[in-house]
């Protein structure tokens, strides 16, 4: 019992034997979504629950736990998903990647290549990736069974017909280890190539859905595209203006009402440690404060 | 010029001291009791036990209290308080048959067994606001009560069911298995069982607004309200290791059966049946008709597929109701668009820009038909 | 209160935390011997490790199969039954672990829960007791959680294992998992392990 009353990590060990079963079941079938009993959580659904449930049954009190939002780790959401086990596990936390061995993230994977040493939790709102293309549960599990996806294809090729481009940019479909498509959570398609072939493991929670997936370590990961469209990532004009870091992704800050817009890293740690290490964007010297220190919440 | 300043740690303990403080309100006026709230708030507290599948008055009115009033709230930290419970194990089915009965309607046999009893309802005020409750004190007349008789009273459809002229209810089987939808997640298709316990905790106004559709014509049930009935019943349980059932302490409950036209035919599974009215079923706890009988209208249209009915209408989708009727889940999902979204609007963005450089770089394609006709 | 039966995990919430993510590691990577290191005393024929595996994941809603062996000795059962509440089952299809403590007497693939191509997770676990993890007949195999094919020897194993390796593989998504508990250490093979050719 930690000082909260409540157990570690706050889950019952019934529910965490439950919610462990279906993560073994996961790694097992990669890429196919595992139903289990989300529980509720003392934070709301579509805030992080199935994230919260995974990471409360993995963790463990040697770990060490980082959790992102956006790149983040201080946006409010990941803050208070932090002092949640802070509370709760007692665990060490950070917001080193390096340091980490449990990061729990939401629409983003560090720019810091993953170790084997770690594994990486997922927050995902809709875990079923036809889900837009057929809303009926019934008919996506028949679809997966028959590993089915041409409606996938007729999407992404629609697409191409309409606009010229694939206009998928987030929680871009891929196909894991040439079975299942999986949806992997509203990451960039930036991140997708990340997921390939990842020494660490992945896991996938969504609470409100009820579903648990994961890729495991070294795992073929494959953003589905047309041999005349091939898969292609975002690309930035310019590098980040605080560490002035290249082939990474950026959030664009808007300075003020006449157009005035710097882009800089969205994965903060991985800003910090650039600028530490002595890398100088061509901004660092002007930014507001707010911006070079990560932070951007008032009350 | 790093500097460490951690903004979202520091805004978030503001914002809870900032709330705390709305919370209290004017510290000149006394603050409200949970005691208070529990009786004076009573059908709100209902409310809250019933979607937040807690039987608890004084944990309701808490959260309530710590809710600021805000009744969606108030069910969620139930509900985060409830999941954990340690579970001992699942009560004997409560008989509503031996209801201490408060108020019983029917709206299909002017006269019953039992009788009718209005009890405590709205139905009959005149909706004037009373600027009485206002004045100072908030004294009431004594109200006239009867002693409720411990006699059993028969449930209107078990009356008529004599004729077999209202679908039965099949035989319990105690032995049978009963689903918890708080242990296993839905599969489609659902059995009645889960339905039921998904509706109970469902919103009240998601239930009312699809139960209001039926009637309307989009799945019409042709409902006729056989009975309402309120009031108290034992829970009772039976431990393992005494192996009889004890009393365990009351509930209040509102059930509602509804009685449905049907004309006979072969339901889903090739059986024949008679032409004979079916039935929609409702219960929740505490006092709320209008959950109860939107409960069972939404219960009946849910059955369209077993009397292999046409089904077209959003009551009689399963995935949707199922799906979309829970409060805390709904809440949450559409709440969550409030937390930053930059890296997937910055990735539509970009694209955005892609396309629009694309569109404006192409010839406009008035000027692209006028050539394709010179052509 | 025999004493067999008072000894569980010491710490209910730790232990099983540690014997989980010893799993979890092994069948995220197939064929890496994981230490286990619990001073879990359970009634003969039960293995530390079997018995390990069991109190981290068995409960109420997921049964236990005791092949004959562990099945002959009352004492398992009851110490398996205090500790887990969950019910031991006597179809191994019924079980979500299944413990083997004599490998050569696995019943066939087919006795086990195998999912059903909707949900393929609907299958049994199944845990063998082995010697050891090393000297028996090569396993190799390659798939997710191995950057390159990995070799697996453990002893003793059931005849034409591999055979059945290869019929499990055929059925995905279907299938079971294999879990190889050695003296202080975890293998496993899950379903989505292919058998290199040369295997």
């Amino acid at each position: 019992m930690s000082e909260t009353g409540y157990n570690f990590a706050y889950l019952d060990e019934g529910t965490k034997r439950m919610i462990r079963r279906a993560i073994l079941k996961g790694i097992a079938i990669p890429g196919y979504q595992v139903p289990f009993a989300s529980r509720e959580m003392p934070m709301p659904y579509g805030w992080g629950t199935g994230g919260v449930q995974v990471t409360a049954a993995i963790l463990g009190a040697d770990d060490v736990l980082k959790v992102i939002d956006q790149g983040s780790d201080d946006t409010t959401n990941a803050v208070s998903i932090r002092k949640f086990f802070e509370r709760t596990a007692g665990v060490e936390t950070t917001t080193a990647t390096t340091q980490a061995t449990i990061i729990q993230t939401r629409h983003r994977i560090p720019e810091t290549p993953l170790t084997e040493d770690q594994v990486l939790v997922f927050q995902v709102p809709i875990p079923e990736p036809l889900r837009f293309l057929e809303p009926r549960e019934t008919e996506t599990r028949r679809l997966h069974a028959l590993a089915d996806y041409g409606l996938m294809h007729v999407k992404l090729y629609e697409d191409i017909a309409r606009h010229g481009h694939i206009a998928t940019t987030y929680a871009y479909p891929v196909e894991v280890d040439g079975r299942y498509v999986m949806d992997p959570s509203p990451t960039p398609k930036f991140d997708n190539p990340k997921m390939d072939d990842c020494p660490a493991l992945q896991l996938f929670g969504a609470g409100r859905e009820k579903r648990i997936y994961a890729v495991p370590p070294y795992t073929k990961v494959t953003s589905l595209d047309f041999e005349d469209h091939p898969f292609a990532v975002q690309t930035f004009k310019q590098p980040c203006a605080l560490c002035d870091a290249h082939d990474v992704y950026l959030d664009e800050i808007v300075l003020d009402d006449r157009g005035g817009r710097m882009f800089v890293c969205s994965d903060t740690d991985h800003c910090e440690t650039r600028r530490g290490e002595g890398h100088r964007g061509a901004m660092l010297g002007t930014a507001p404060e707010a911006i070079t220190a990560g932070g951007n919440s008032r009350v | 010029m790093y500097v460490a300043v951690k903004g979202g740690e520091k805004a978030i303990d503001n914002a809870h001291r900032l709330l705390a403080s709305k919370r209290r309100g004017d510290t000149s006026l006394p603050a409200i009791s949970t005691a208070q709230i529990a009786e004076q708030l009573a059908l709100g507290v209902d409310r809250v036990m019933a979607e937040g599948s807690l039987y608890d008055r004084s944990l309701a009115s808490l959260a309530i209290r710590q809710s600021r009033g805000d009744l969606i709230e108030a069910i969620f930290l139930v509900r985060a308080f409830r999941t954990t419970l340690p579970r001992f194990g699942a009560s004997e089915p409560v008989d509503t048959g031996r209801m201490q009965i408060r108020r019983r309607v029917s709206a299909t046999f002017k006269d019953l067994p039992g009788g009718q009893i209005l009890g405590p309802t709205f139905d009959y005020t005149h909706r004037l606001l009373d600027f009485a409750l206002e004045a100072a004190g908030d004294e009431t007349a004594e109200p006239a009560i009867g002693t409720a008789s411990d006699e059993a009273t028969p449930r209107v459809v078990d009356l008529v069911g004599e004729e077999g002229l209202i679908e039965r209810e099949p035989a319990p089987d105690p032995d049978a298995p009963v689903g918890d939808i708080t242990r296993t997640p839905l599969e489609f298709p659902t059995e009645r069982d889960q339905r039921l316990q998904v509706l109970a905790r469902g919103d009240e106004g998601f239930l009312l607004g699809l139960a209001y559709s039926t009637q309307r014509g989009f799945g019409r049930t042709h409902p006729f309200v056989g009975e309402i009935r309120f009031g108290a019943v034992e829970v009772e349980f039976v431990p393992e290791e005494l192996g009889f059932a004890v009393p365990m302490g009351t509930v209040e409950l509102t059930e509602c059966q509804m009685v449905n036209q049907f004309h006979g035919g072969q339901k889903a599974g090739g059986e024949s049946v008679p032409p004979q009215f079916t039935r929609g079923y409702g219960l929740v706890f505490g006092q709320s008709e209008r959950k109860a009988m939107s409960m069972a209208l939404v219960d009946r249209s849910l059955r369209a597929a077993e009397f292999a009915e046409q089904q077209s209408a959003p009551a009689q989708d399963q995935e949707f109701v199922l799906s979309h009727c829970d409060n805390v889940q709904a809440t949450g999902f559409v709440e969550h668009l409030k937390l930053p979204h930059y890296v997937d609007f910055q990735a539509e963005l970009g694209l955005l820009r892609t396309l629009r450089q694309e569109y404006e770089a192409a010839p406009a394609p008035a000027e692209e038909a006028m050539r394709e006709a010179a052509e | 209160m025999s004493t067999a039966l008072a000894s569980g995990f010491r710490d209910a919430a730790h232990d099983a935390q540690k014997v989980f993510r010893v799993l979890m590691d092994a069948l995220a990577r197939p064929t890496t011997v994981q230490p286990l290191a619990l001073d879990l005393i359970p009634p003969a024929p039960l293995t530390p490790e079997l018995a390990s595996i069991a109190l981290a994941l068995a409960d109420q809603d997921a049964p236990l199969w005791l092949d004959e062996t562990l099945g002959s000795e009352p004492a398992v059962a009851q110490w398996l039954g205090f500790h887990t509440g969950a019910p031991v089952v006597s179809d191994p299809a019924e079980a979500a672990f299944a413990l083997v403590r004599d490998p050569r007497a696995l019943p066939p693939l087919d006795a086990f829960a195998l999912g059903t191509e909707e949900f393929p997770d609907r299958s049994t676990t199944v845990v063998l007791a082995v010697e050891s993890l090393e000297g028996g007949t090569a396993l190799r195999v390659e798939g997710p959680g191995l950057p390159r094919p990995g070799t697996l020897s453990p002893t003793p194993l059931p005849d034409e294992f591999i055979d059945t390796l290869r019929d499990n593989r055929t059925l995905f998504p279907r299938g079971v998992d294999f879990i190889f508990a050695a003296p202080g250490a975890l293998a496993a093979l899950p379903r989505s392990s292919r058998l290199t050719e040369e295997a």
